[in-house]
């Protein structure tokens, strides 16, 4: 194993140490948090009794529902905007400027349309994947270097063989990263829209939660979602990298 | 002259444009008005005008005051610290290494999930607002400040060892003009990302600030302040990107 | 009038290896070289060798492992002495500053009067052929003429010794043989003692006094031939006999040796 692995290791497990005996011993109190292992046991308990099966199936199935959407919308949309470049170059600005508005602000707009039910927050989770997903094909879909088109005339392949043949597994290392961000991003936006204001999920059961002062249970919940979400992110992190190797690049 | 011409052309062309995609923009509110009524979502006329008032209207500004000074304070903390450490991890090779995948999973998460310890540690106010705030900026400033110290060429280096600069010359004079631009996108990014963090914040569990007015406006389903609002909110961030857009081309046309 | 500038004795240098199960590269030496007073000195040798090693060993760059180099009597250590410039191969042009102000950069961070720095870049500007682009930043100009930038950033400080390594590589040909007539011109306007590396035969033969042949890794001087040109040369010498015989002889020196370098690195 390389040197940083081993250090970043023993950095993590010893910050996770310190945690768990300054939680013990006092100096950070009960009533602000609970050690490490009461939260992993207290996680163990939620699920063996059931009590958070339907919530957490009900976050996943939006971020799903959010996630598949965007990435198809924002293929489409990508491929389309690549094909026209009149068209791409109005949307321009939307696309550089997305990412800085607080897409949250729009999560009130949508309860007030929609009723606060599981369709304001999918609808958030997928304002925030799609245009990710939509500025990486363009990426990938650029990246495709003039002399591969020529490659496919010269070899007489039709449109369709050209783009499903040699464009798409060439730019499928960059359509994975919109996948990646994708993923990240529908997370970010169901999880977090549950938080703020909503009727069922794993993000409301935390806030839910804490309201209630049930340290114990809001922690647990916090280490679910952590757990989950940061072994998704970083499968797929790794995966990237492989592919991005493959391909000559870091 | 005719250079004049062709850049006024140019820019005229690109301000058109703009105009165009927020013609097209409005134009898609204003239908889906018509098709979803008024109780869903007011025509975009009405909400200027509305927008208007607000704006001239004397307790909307307090709101503001408290948003923009949590926001100020968690971007101040967020890029000092942040362009500190980043630059520490830069030119610190293993350091960098070992901290780069906690940072990439630790941008990643959904940070809201963190947001109750913070409460338990600060309680609810402006310190946990500015925490948070601060705490969602901060990751890609580092990020951005690491990468932009670790691709300094590292010929300058050698260059300053020949000219025999201090460390300090070496530092003031070319290294961080060298990482300038990549450091300044850091930042541009971290301010987008703070002002996500604070409008959270205020949202959640919040008594003041622009983030609980719209929770407020939600609970007694007042449409045309839930508009405005996030159409003032959108166009800050929008206008404030967008300057700090064309400052980090300048810079980065220089590199 | 032929004092040694440079002595260096039995220098090499060892690259130690950090644990990662691969064994020390022992890159160059030991080797001695003697450099006089206002000698145009040239270095091949195969890819590998050290040849860049050495000139850095040289310059106060690196280290030696063991040995010493002393420069101007005193030894060189850790840091680059003073009266050493060196231009290196990739472009170090500072892309922020116009060319007048990267020529300016190193005298005005050794506080030198304002006077005396206007005099000295306008001089350098002259020199370099780069009046006229004074006021352009690097990404307006040719690589050719960012390394004049670099090679006018290190005049202005007016070194005894002049390291320059591989400075004409990233150009084309065309181009390195007038570059070559240029630091001709200027080997001649300040009397500076110049040591070049390069991987061209036909430069090394062309521009200077003597010309070390270095073996491959760990790279010592198989031979050092002496060229014998006048002083007042510049490109058109190589239609002289001497130059094809000079050339022939570097190119049967470094065949075997190119041959084994690259046999070392499969």
């Amino acid at each position: 194993m390389r040197k940083a692995t081993w250090i970043r290791a023993i950095v993590l497990v010893a910050a996770i140490a310190a945690l768990e005996i300054f939680c013990r011993v006092g100096i950070i109190p009960r009533i602000t948090m609970i050690p490490p292992s009461t939260m992993v046991t207290s996680l163990f308990d939620l699920v063996r009794s059931g009590a958070i099966t339907s919530d957490t199936l009900q976050t996943l199935t939006s971020v799903a529902i959010a996630l598949g959407s965007a990435i198809a919308a924002g293929f489409v949309a990508g491929a389309l905007l690549h094909a026209l470049p009149r068209a791409r170059r109005i949307v321009d600005p939307l696309l550089a400027t997305y990412y800085s508005i607080p897409v949250f602000v729009f999560y009130p707009l949508f309860i007030a349309i929609f009723g606060l039910n599981a369709i304001p927050k999918t609808v958030i989770g997928f304002m925030y994947a799609v245009v990710a997903m939509v500025i990486n094909t363009l990426n990938g879909l650029d990246r495709v270097p003039p002399v591969l088109w020529k490659t496919a005339r010269v070899h007489h392949m039709g449109r369709v063989s050209t783009l499903a043949d040699m464009v798409f597994p060439y730019a499928a290392a960059y359509l994975f990263t919109g996948v990646k961000l994708a993923v990240a991003y529908s997370f970010i936006g169901v999880i977090g829209s549950e938080f703020i204001l909503s009727s069922g999920g794993i993000g409301y059961r935390i806030s839910f939660a804490y309201y209630n002062f049930q340290n114990d249970v809001m922690y647990a919940l916090i280490l679910l979602v952590l757990t989950i979400v940061v072994t998704i992110n970083m499968t797929l992190y790794y995966w990237e990298r492989i592919l991005m190797a493959r391909r000559g690049e870091r | 002259m005719n250079q004049v011409f062709e850049g006024l052309r140019g820019l005229l062309g690109r301000a058109a444009e703009i105009l165009l995609l927020i013609l097209i923009l409005v134009t898609l509110w204003q239908v889906v008005h018509e098709l979803a009524g008024a109780i869903a979502m007011t025509a975009p006329l009405d909400t200027f005008r509305y927008t208007a008032r607000l704006v001239l209207s004397a307790d909307f500004w307090p709101h503001v005051q408290v948003t923009g000074i949590a926001f100020f304070l968690a971007l101040l903390i967020a890029s000092a610290a942040g362009v500190v450490i980043g630059a520490t991890l830069g030119l610190h090779r293993l350091s960098g290494e070992v901290g780069e995948p906690i940072l990439v999973a630790l941008y990643s998460i959904p940070k809201v999930t963190l947001y109750p310890i913070i409460l338990m540690f600060f309680g609810l106010g402006l310190r946990a607002e500015v925490a948070f705030g601060a705490l969602h900026g901060i990751v890609p400033i580092i990020i951005l400040t690491m990468n932009a110290v670790r691709s300094i060429k590292p010929v300058y280096i050698r260059t300053a060892s020949v000219l025999r600069l201090s460390s300090w010359q070496l530092l003031r004079s070319i290294l961080v003009r060298a990482a300038l631009p990549e450091i300044f996108t850091g930042l541009r990014v971290g301010f987008s990302v703070t002002l996500v963090g604070t409008l959270i914040s205020e949202m959640f569990g919040s008594k003041r600030g622009l983030g609980f007015l719209l929770m407020r406006s939600l609970g007694v389903h007042d449409m045309d302040l839930i508009m405005a609002i996030t159409l003032l909110l959108v166009m800050f961030a929008a206008i404030s990107n967008s300057i700090l857009m064309s400052i980090e081309n300048r810079l980065y046309r220089r590199v | 009038m032929s004092r040694s500038l440079v002595v260096a004795k039995g220098v090499t240098r060892i690259f130690e290896a950090s644990g990662t199960g691969l064994d020390d590269v022992h890159a160059l030496g030991p080797l001695d070289l003697e450099l006089v007073e206002g000698e145009f000195f040239a270095v091949v040798g195969p890819s590998g060798c050290g040849k860049s090693t050495l000139l850095e060993v040289i310059g106060g760059l690196q280290e030696a492992t063991a040995g010493e180099v002393r420069f101007d009597g005193t030894i060189v250590q850790g840091q680059v002495p003073e009266g050493v410039g060196i231009v290196f191969q990739e472009d170090a042009s500072f892309p922020w500053l116009t060319v007048r102000n990267n020529i300016a950069f190193g005298l005005r961070h050794n506080r030198t009067p304002p006077a005396e720095i206007r005099r000295r870049v306008d001089d350098a500007l002259v020199q370099t052929g780069l009046r006229s682009f004074a006021d352009a930043y690097p990404a307006q100009l040719s690589g050719g003429m960012r390394q004049r930038v670099c090679i006018a950033r290190t005049l202005v400080l007016q070194p005894h010794l002049i390291l320059l390594d591989e400075p004409f590589g990233a150009l084309d040909q065309q181009t390195r043989l007038l570059m070559g007539d240029e630091v001709l011109k200027l080997w001649r306007a300040t009397g500076a003692t110049i040591m070049l590396i390069t991987h061209a035969l036909d430069e090394a033969a062309m521009l200077s006094d003597r010309v070390g042949v270095m073996s491959a890794r760990p790279g010592r001087f198989l031979e050092i031939i002496t060229t014998g040109w006048p002083r007042n040369r510049d490109s058109q010498i190589v239609s002289a006999p001497e130059f094809g015989k000079i050339t022939s002889r570097l190119w049967s020196l470094l065949r075997e040796e190119s041959i084994r370098a690259i046999g070392d690195r499969s």
